[in-house]
């Protein structure tokens, strides 16, 4: 008895601090409509900097206390809210998920680069470390009982202050309705800055209680939001006191279990599974039962425009790509060192990973946080199944696992949006922490993928396989373009942009779903199935798929040449961290500050360019300009002018940084106009001119050297010329006409119609 | 002819590259009534934004009481006194009767003056005061719409299509409010696409179609023949 309430008492204290970060998460999804992935992630960095002060600087408890909780995590809360929620407003739920993993990704790469792992670090004490007291035979530490304090005091400030404040009522007034909000004389901007400000401090009060409770890591104290996601869940994203009461729940679940555990009675195995990762998955768990649980929600009738729009690939433009992809492969797989080649195969590797969502997410709208889940199903399948490694066993693996997708889908089918979202990490974690550690699968160890068996073709080296991915993804990504051609692609696209109008037209919403899954799942399996290599578990880790969804979504999730620059994008990173190991900490935070931008560009970088080249089309002033610049570039390089590298610098500089922003800076006023002109100038100057053989001595530091000139002029030049005014003249094109009708025309066709009096 | 508290010079306002206001001039005297009437996306609810701050005009100034306001937010101008009950119902259907009150609390006014003048008004929104106003009646949910104008004594009041879904006996009722509003002195703008329930609460009319102002005088002297030829495109 004594010791069952020793441990309600824990697990009650746990459920305080996930009552804490789950309320934070609440109050900013209530207000924004911002489910914040990132919650975790700014509770640790708050109670990491809580360490800085209080530990590593000896300040006063109070004190650190003050400037972490009072004035830095409010400030970052604004700063987040102002710089990258903001530009939210009319994105679709993938966007602004992505954005929030990209704050994720950001803050975790921060905490790495500033506080890098170390050993001898000074200890997190608790509050008044040592000093318990009894309260009916059992001993509480202070530090749990200033946790309790703190559940109850925030319970009652949330309660006072969304009840009894103007402001309070204000964010749940800016819920219902934003435009009237201002018309009563309310600053929806401000209110939602609050709230982000509110948020973080109650992030940052419950990573310091817990970082004084379990130490100082960065994994625990991120994956704390999963706990208060379940938590939150149970409060159906919107009650507070049921999510108090679920966060108790759940801690009292972790305290019991880990009681009961240690008992000689307590199996550690089920039919040969072991559950020793079961401890872990009890929040998830808990999470996936309250999402199913959860009533089903009301399809929103009415169009829903969403700002990012994607144009339907024609077949000529995709077999020319995918045969151009090859070509390319195939010519620079030559000239690659081993690393690099391994590098570039890992590139198109997850890429292969992010083509996977492109049916799923970007047709059909249904978010999953879940794409290496699959991979390393795949690749599980691909070693286990007979064959060693033929097509046969290709097939075999990409059905199992498009099984498996569908199976998953089927209890999912009824969520959407963030629910749908979320259990698809509940899967991934489950997995990870159930299935990649059995002696079945991985066995906690590394499993060989046997090669792809070709016969009469040999591709066991790193260039072979290199080849071969590249045709994989050229291949899947045509068969995901036929299938956006299709009528199942019409079908996937009609349920993302109105579920009720398709159910009324009488098409299946469940079916299209299962198919959407099993097509993403099937995908996502090659890319592990194709690894042909020594794999680890921790390559299809969850926290390894949520970068890939960010990219594919920076890249340009509605697309397959999104997913192919996603994924680069993603293996480019991982370059620039070996090539320049100095750069590494900048590589860590990289995709994160990539990704917050999107709130700019919801189409993704890929369409954009696209667009860029689209709108040169029968321009041939520009178009012959573009080819005469090409030319030069190359006459140079045949003259000896200039060196390879030099060429090949400045004409992908030409191609991706100038070429996109001609027909900008035509249109510009003429002082933009000029001022763009010599800008882009001088980036031509500077790439042709500089000796890079000789200048900068390794492949990845020109790399590298190619971005920055890219970032720093093609994005300038954007920037200059973007702000040329809009015509806001009622466009006749937009109607379909070419001239406006003139007044006699009016007259002539009311008379035809018979209107006029 | 006393100054204008609200004048619209050529305004012109589109949404994206689509112009639906083609240069708009209007403006309403101290105390004066206007209806602005109008057929369907003749850019009626377009101008009731462009006024109360939620659309920017593309050009065009936006004068109230002498000052060039263009540009400002609509939360500045509510402080400032201009109160807008949006089309549809403006309420915000998942609070109480009561915080719906206290946001209109923004204008500077207390919320116990703010209940007491509604609670006399409309003794009906006094037994539901911690109800949710969503789960309030049309009509009800109207009268609480109304409240905000009739508490917070604003300089300007624009109404938009107050009698879209209601009973016309309610209608009545709620322009009975406008005109007791009109009569402390607060000059009203009525956006409504029925004509005859509000020329006579209305000192002057303007009739807008396919984004310009086409008639504009007395409201006496609007007559049905003018109307007829307005709505139906002569």
């Amino acid at each position: 008895m004594q010791e069952f309430l020793t441990f309600t008492i824990i697990g009650l204290s746990t459920g305080a601090i996930y009552a804490v970060v789950a309320s934070g998460l609440v109050v900013t999804y209530t207000t924004s409509g911002i489910f914040n992935l990132a919650h975790g992630a700014t509770g640790m960095l708050a109670a990491f900097t809580y360490w800085q002060l209080r530990f590593d600087w000896n300040m006063p408890a109070p004190l650190a206390l003050f400037i972490t909780l009072f004035v830095l995590c409010p400030l970052f809360g604004v700063i987040t809210e102002r710089f990258v929620m903001r530009g939210l407003q009319g994105t679709s739920e993938v966007v602004r998920l992505s954005v929030t993993v990209a704050l994720f990704a950001f803050m975790i790469g921060l905490a790495n680069w500033i506080w890098p792992s170390d050993s001898s670090r000074k200890a997190f004490t608790k509050f008044f470390e040592g000093n318990t007291v009894s309260i009916l035979g059992i001993n509480i530490s202070w530090h749990k009982l200033i946790t309790f304090g703190c559940a109850i005091l925030v319970a009652i400030v949330l309660r006072l202050l969304l009840f009894r404040t103007r402001m309070g009522v204000a964010m749940r007034a800016v819920v219902d309705d934003r435009s009237l909000t201002e018309l009563n004389g309310g600053r929806p901007d401000r209110v939602a800055m609050f709230a982000w400000a509110l948020s973080a401090m109650l992030a940052g009060l419950a990573g310091i209680l817990l970082a004084g409770e379990q130490q100082l890591n960065i994994e625990p104290l991120v994956l704390l939001v999963i706990n208060a996601y379940a938590a939150a869940i149970i409060g159906r994203l919107k009650n507070l006191p049921m999510t108090f009461a679920g966060a108790a729940v759940l801690g009292l679940l972790d305290a019991y279990y880990l009681e009961f555990s240690d008992k000689s009675w307590f199996p550690h195995s089920i039919m040969g599974f072991g559950i020793s990762g079961m401890r872990a998955s009890i929040p998830t768990i808990v999470l996936f039962v309250a999402l199913l649980a959860r009533p089903q929600t009301r399809l929103r009738a009415g169009i829903v425009r969403f700002r990012e729009q994607n144009k339907v690939p024609s077949w000529s433009t995709s077999i020319m790509g995918a045969v151009a992809l090859i070509t390319i492969t195939i010519a620079i797989s030559g000239m690659l060192t081993r690393s690099n080649t391994l590098l570039l195969l890992n590139g198109f590797t997850f890429a292969i990973a992010a083509l996977s969502l492109v049916p799923l997410t970007g047709y059909a709208g249904q978010m999953s946080l879940a794409p290496l889940t699959f991979a390393g199903l795949g690749a599980i399948a691909m070693s286990k199944l007979p064959g060693n490694g033929n097509l046969l066993t290709l097939i075999g693996a990409i059905l199992i696992v498009a099984f498996v997708g569908a199976l998953v889908a089927l209890p999912a089918l009824r969520l959407s949006g963030i629910y749908l979202a979320l259990s698809t990490a509940a899967f991934a974690v489950l997995v990870t922490k159930l299935v990649f550690n059995q002696k079945q699968t991985f066995m906690s160890g590394n499993i060989a993928v046997p090669i792809l068996d070709i016969p009469f073709v040999d591709i066991n080296t790193p260039r072979g396989r290199l080849i071969l991915t590249s045709i994989a993804f050229s291949t899947l990504g045509l068969g995901v373009v036929a299938i956006r051609r299709s009528r199942l692609g019409r079908r996937l696209i009609a349920l993302k942009d109105s579920p009720v109008a398709a159910a009324t037209l009488g098409m299946s919403l469940t079916r299209t779903k299962l198919a959407a899954f099993a097509i993403s799942a099937g995908i996502a399996a090659c890319a592990g199935a194709l690894a042909g290599d020594k794999v680890s578990p921790q390559q299809f880790d969850f926290t390894q798929s949520l970068p890939i969804v960010l990219l594919a979504v920076v890249g340009g999730v509605g697309t397959v040449g999104g997913a192919l620059f996603g994924g680069l994008m993603l293996g480019g990173n991982s370059v620039l961290a070996t090539v320049v190991p100095t750069l590494k900490n900048v590589a860590k935070i990289l995709p994160g500050t990539i990704g917050v931008t999107l709130g700019r560009n919801p189409n993704g970088a890929a369409t954009q360019i696209a667009e860029a080249y689209r709108s040169l089309m029968n321009k041939w002033g520009l178009l012959s300009f573009v080819t005469a610049g090409g030319i030069g570039i190359w006459a140079l390089d045949a003259q000896y002018v200039i060196s390879h590298w030099a060429f090949f610098i400045s004409g992908i500089f030409w191609l991706l940084a100038v070429t996109p922003n001609l027909l900008a800076i035509v249109n510009a006023p003429p002082v933009r106009r000029i001022i763009a002109s010599i800008y882009l100038a001088i980036g031509v100057i500077v790439a042709i001119s500089i000796d890079w053989d000789n200048a900068v001595d390794s492949t990845g530091k020109r790399l590298i050297a190619l971005i920055l000139l890219i970032a720093l002029f093609g994005v300038g030049a954007q920037r200059l010329t973007e702000h040329a005014p809009r015509v806001h003249r009622a466009s006749p094109d937009v109607i379909g006409l070419t001239t406006a009708f003139t007044d006699e025309e009016l007259d002539h066709a009311e008379r035809e119609l018979g209107v006029v009096l | 002819m006393n100054q204008p508290i609200l004048e619209l010079q050529n305004i012109r306002a589109s949404y994206g590259s689509i112009e639906v206001l083609h240069g708009v001039n209007l403006s309403i005297g101290r105390g004066e009534v206007v209806a602005l009437l109008g057929p369907n996306g003749a850019g009626k609810s377009t101008m009731i934004k462009v006024v109360s701050g939620l659309l920017r005009p593309t050009s065009g100034q936006l004068i109230v009481g002498g000052r060039d306001v263009t540009g400002a937010a609509a939360s500045a101008l509510a402080r400032a006194g201009l109160c807008t009950i949006p089309e549809g119902r403006g309420i915000f259907p998942n609070l109480t009767v009561r915080e719906n009150l206290l946001m209109a609390t923004f204008s500077g006014h207390k919320l116990s003056d703010i209940e007491e003048r509604t609670y006399s008004r409309f003794p009906r929104l006094s037994e539901r005061r911690t109800q949710l106003a969503g789960t309030m009646s049309g009509g009800e949910q109207q009268m609480l719409s109304l409240a905000r104008a009739l508490a917070t004594n604003p300089v300007i009041l624009l109404l938009d299509e107050l009698s879209m879904g209601l009973a016309p006996l309610i209608v009545a009722e709620l322009y009975q409010q406008v005109a007791a509003i009109a009569a402390e002195g607060v000059s009203v703008l009525v956006v409504e696409q029925f004509a005859r329930t509000v020329l006579g609460v209305a000192d002057q009319a303007v009739l807008l179609a396919h984004g310009k102002v086409q008639v504009s005088g007395k409201a006496s002297e609007i007559g049905e023949d003018v109307l007829a030829g307005a709505y139906l495109g002569s």
